[in-house]
């Protein structure tokens, strides 16, 4: 997708205006916090769970190429093929390859953020080959043509009334002629145009969620079962998943699994697992006849061993964005990539580069929320600071944001010389505001005045009064 | 070693330097009260979290060099800040990872540092100071003090004791205010909108007076309050548990 992280600070000031936006984003801020709240309480061992997800996670990243290999070596053994690709042009070339060796027309798509980040629809769709999302909030944005806001609740930023519209517009052509508002109705709707389609379609593509070692499993959870119906009826499945999506045995993706859910939505288990272990074999009543895994780095396996490796250890659970509060003020478009949110202010800049991407981490009051929730403990305020500092030793951004920070810092460092230029300032902040208590303008600060008063200083420093003998105000 | 004989550095803060002594004089009656032997070295500026979030390590390593120095002799270093001493406790560490002698230094100095609250009641055992103050009081958990440096029941339990004082919860008391100190600069709109809602909750429980432990955020919500036209009284913590009614609330003329 056509990136516009750049412009964070305007996208940002476009959603805040959004009323439908702001709708649906205290329904994210108070809906999925509270759930996840109840559903680690209810479970004693939650916290030790996140230990040992984040153990697994971290003994995978240390024997990366172990796994995959294993990984491979059972997919193969089990009828499948393995394809490593890895940049996003070969992913995407890896499958339309596959596509066009069962001449196919159309493939229908479970949720897959990989999807997302190589930007498959648009280039299958300029290859004639037409994707369908059946994820129903997947759905819903491709008939809208936005990219996601939301890694867990793609258009978790449409109002109902919004998604009434879209399926009027685009649904007229089955002879759908009457606006549904019932969100039932509007579920029902949706399905019984998508059954058709998965009939239909030649290749079924999903994402994966986890990738088992042990057995050349692929694993997806979803709650509407689509993902099903689309691996199992076309006659080719593939799965496109990124490297770190390995785990080592079944048990350690059951440990994770319990986590996950959790973490999420606040449900125990999403209402489906379900696991693909190559291809269709004698007596199965489905199953696809080819399996396909489409493996991508896309410069993941240069994280490890650095400051970012332990991001690889994210499961895309989209607790960091659930209560993030700058998430919950301008929502997931205005990060202007894939990944929103938390998450996506540590990672993107890495795909994106800092110079695109330098607001991301630095639009973050570092409150730490985001790694008090992260199921797989990843510290994302340490990483945001990362990217600060790449911005910063490299000269990206507003030279006189620079230059302010180090003006401030070569008299923060000289203790003496602080003090005389402090007690002048404050004298000076003091006089300005005169008796009313706050100053309401200020040159250099218009990002604090514009929106609020600046309570002034009480007149003199503490220090000065300290050193003249004061004890008390 | 005696409750007596116990020095205490007392980490003023930039904030509390220039805009509110106040707190710092709060800080040192509460501190007293204790038990403390308090000094206020003079060498101190800044934590340097200003640089240290616009990510220039080299200035933020030097006034971390600083601040060691200057504190590193005292039995125990206290700031009436969270973030100010989350950034002592946690962040001057893992500034020296490439000078282990430095390193090894900044951790000793670490173990000494405590948030003021935090340290009255959890190391201090402080008795009560039979303060009286007539309000209807909520508190706003700053996020460093909470989540760094579990800064939560201690302020609650002091101002428990403050007769005529009442106490009612803030729903989202745990959500960060939009301060982050440059961002509140950098990103004023998103950091304003994020205040705006911080002053409806507090608004809507009916309360008269805002406290917190760390003076950025009550200049926020304070600055916000002010711009809103909106008369909830704003203070420190320690203010009320040092009973220093005299003072103007943060923001009001006087």
């Amino acid at each position: 997708m056509q990136t516009t992280s750049h412009a964070f600070k305007d996208n940002a000031r476009k959603a805040m205006a959004d009323v439908d936006l702001r709708t649906a984003l205290k329904r994210v801020e108070t809906g999925f916090t509270t759930a996840r709240r109840k559903a680690a309480d209810r479970l004693p061992e939650f916290e030790d769970l996140r230990d040992a997800g984040r153990d697994i996670k971290n003994h995978v990243l240390e024997n990366l190429d172990f796994y995959l290999e294993r990984f491979e070596e059972r997919v193969i053994a089990q009828g499948g093929k393995v394809h490593w690709c890895s940049t996003p042009r070969e992913a995407r070339e890896t499958i339309l390859k596959l596509c066009r060796s069962v001449d196919a027309r159309t493939a229908t798509k479970g949720k897959s953020m990989i999807a997302e980040e190589i930007a498959l629809n648009p280039f299958l769709e300029a290859n004639g080959i037409e994707p369908i999302e059946t994820d129903l909030g997947e759905y819903i944005i491709q008939l809208a043509d936005e990219p996601p806001s939301h890694i867990i609740g793609p258009a978790v930023h449409k109002t109902k009334d919004q998604v009434s519209d879209l399926f009027l517009e685009h649904h007229w052509k089955y002879g759908r002629t009457e606006r549904q508002t019932d969100p039932q109705a509007l579920v029902n709707e949706a399905r019984e145009i998508l059954r058709q389609k998965y009939v239909d379609a030649d290749v079924g593509i999903t994402g994966a969620n986890f990738l088992v070692a042990e057995t050349g499993s692929t694993i997806i959870v979803t709650n509407e079962g689509n993902g099903d119906l689309t691996q199992m009826l076309p006659k080719m499945h593939i799965v496109i998943a990124s490297l770190e999506k390995i785990v080592p045995t079944l048990d350690d993706m059951a440990t994770i699994m319990r986590v996950l859910a959790r973490s999420a939505t606040g449900q125990e288990m999403s209402v489906y697992t379900t696991l693909s272990t190559g291809t269709r074999r004698e007596g199965d009543l489905d199953g696809p006849e080819e399996f396909h895994v489409v493996l991508l780095d896309n410069g993941r396996s240069e994280m490890v061993g650095t400051e970012l490796q332990e991001l690889l250890r994210c499961i895309r659970c989209g607790a960091c964005m659930n209560h993030c509060p700058v998430y919950h003020t301008v929502g997931g478009h205005a990060y202007g990539w894939v990944y929103p949110g938390p998450i996506g202010a540590a990672l993107d800049p890495h795909f994106l580069g800092i110079e695109e991407a330098r607001h991301l981490p630095s639009a973050s009051t570092f409150c730490g929320k985001c790694e008090e929730v992260c199921p797989m403990r990843i510290p994302l305020p340490r990483i945001m600071r990362y990217w600060r500092e790449q911005a910063f030793e490299r000269r990206v951004g507003p030279p006189l944001e620079r230059a302010g920070i180090r003006f401030w810092a070569f008299f923060a460092r000289r203790p003496a010389l602080y003090r005389l230029a402090t007690r002048l300032a404050i004298r000076v902040l003091r006089r300005l505001a005169g008796r009313r208590g706050v100053l309401t303008a200020l040159p250099f600060a218009g990002g604090w005045t514009d929106g609020r008063d600046l309570p002034a200083p009480e007149g003199r420093t503490f220090q000065e009064l300290w050193k003249s003998g004061r004890r008390s105000p | 070693m005696t409750k007596q004989s116990v020095r205490v550095g007392l980490f003023v803060t930039c904030l509390v330097d220039l805009f509110r002594p106040s707190v710092g004089f709060a800080a040192v009656k509460l501190l007293e009260a204790a038990g403390c032997v308090v000094e206020v070295p003079a060498a101190q500026t800044c934590c340097g979290q200003p640089a240290y979030n616009s990510g220039d390590r080299a200035d933020t390593a030097a006034l971390a060099r600083n601040v060691i120095a200057a504190f590193e002799g005292f039995d125990h270093v206290v700031a009436p800040s969270g973030s100010c001493a989350g950034m002592l406790k946690h962040h001057y560490p893992r500034l020296f990872d490439d000078d282990p002698a430095m390193k090894a230094r900044a951790e000793r100095f670490a173990d000494k540092v405590h948030e003021l609250v935090s340290f009255l009641v959890d190391v201090m055992e402080m008795p009560d100071q039979g303060v009286r103050w007539e309000a209807t009081a909520t508190y706003h958990d700053s996020c460093s003090g909470l989540r760094e440096l579990k800064v939560r029941e201690q302020p609650r339990a002091l101002l428990g004791k403050v007769e005529g004082l009442t106490l009612t919860p803030l729903p989202g008391a745990e959500t960060c205010c939009g301060f982050g100190g440059t961002f509140a600069v950098k990103y004023g709109e998103v950091s304003t909108d994020m205040v705006s809602r911080k002053c409806d909750d507090v608004a809507a429980t009916g309360a008269d007076l805002l406290l917190a432990g760390d003076l950025g955020c009550l200049m926020n919500i304070a600055g916000r309050f002010r711009r809103e036209g909106k008369r909830v009284e704003c203070r420190h913590v320690a203010e009320v548990l040092a009973g220093l009614r005299d003072v103007p609330a943060i923001g009001e003329g006087g």
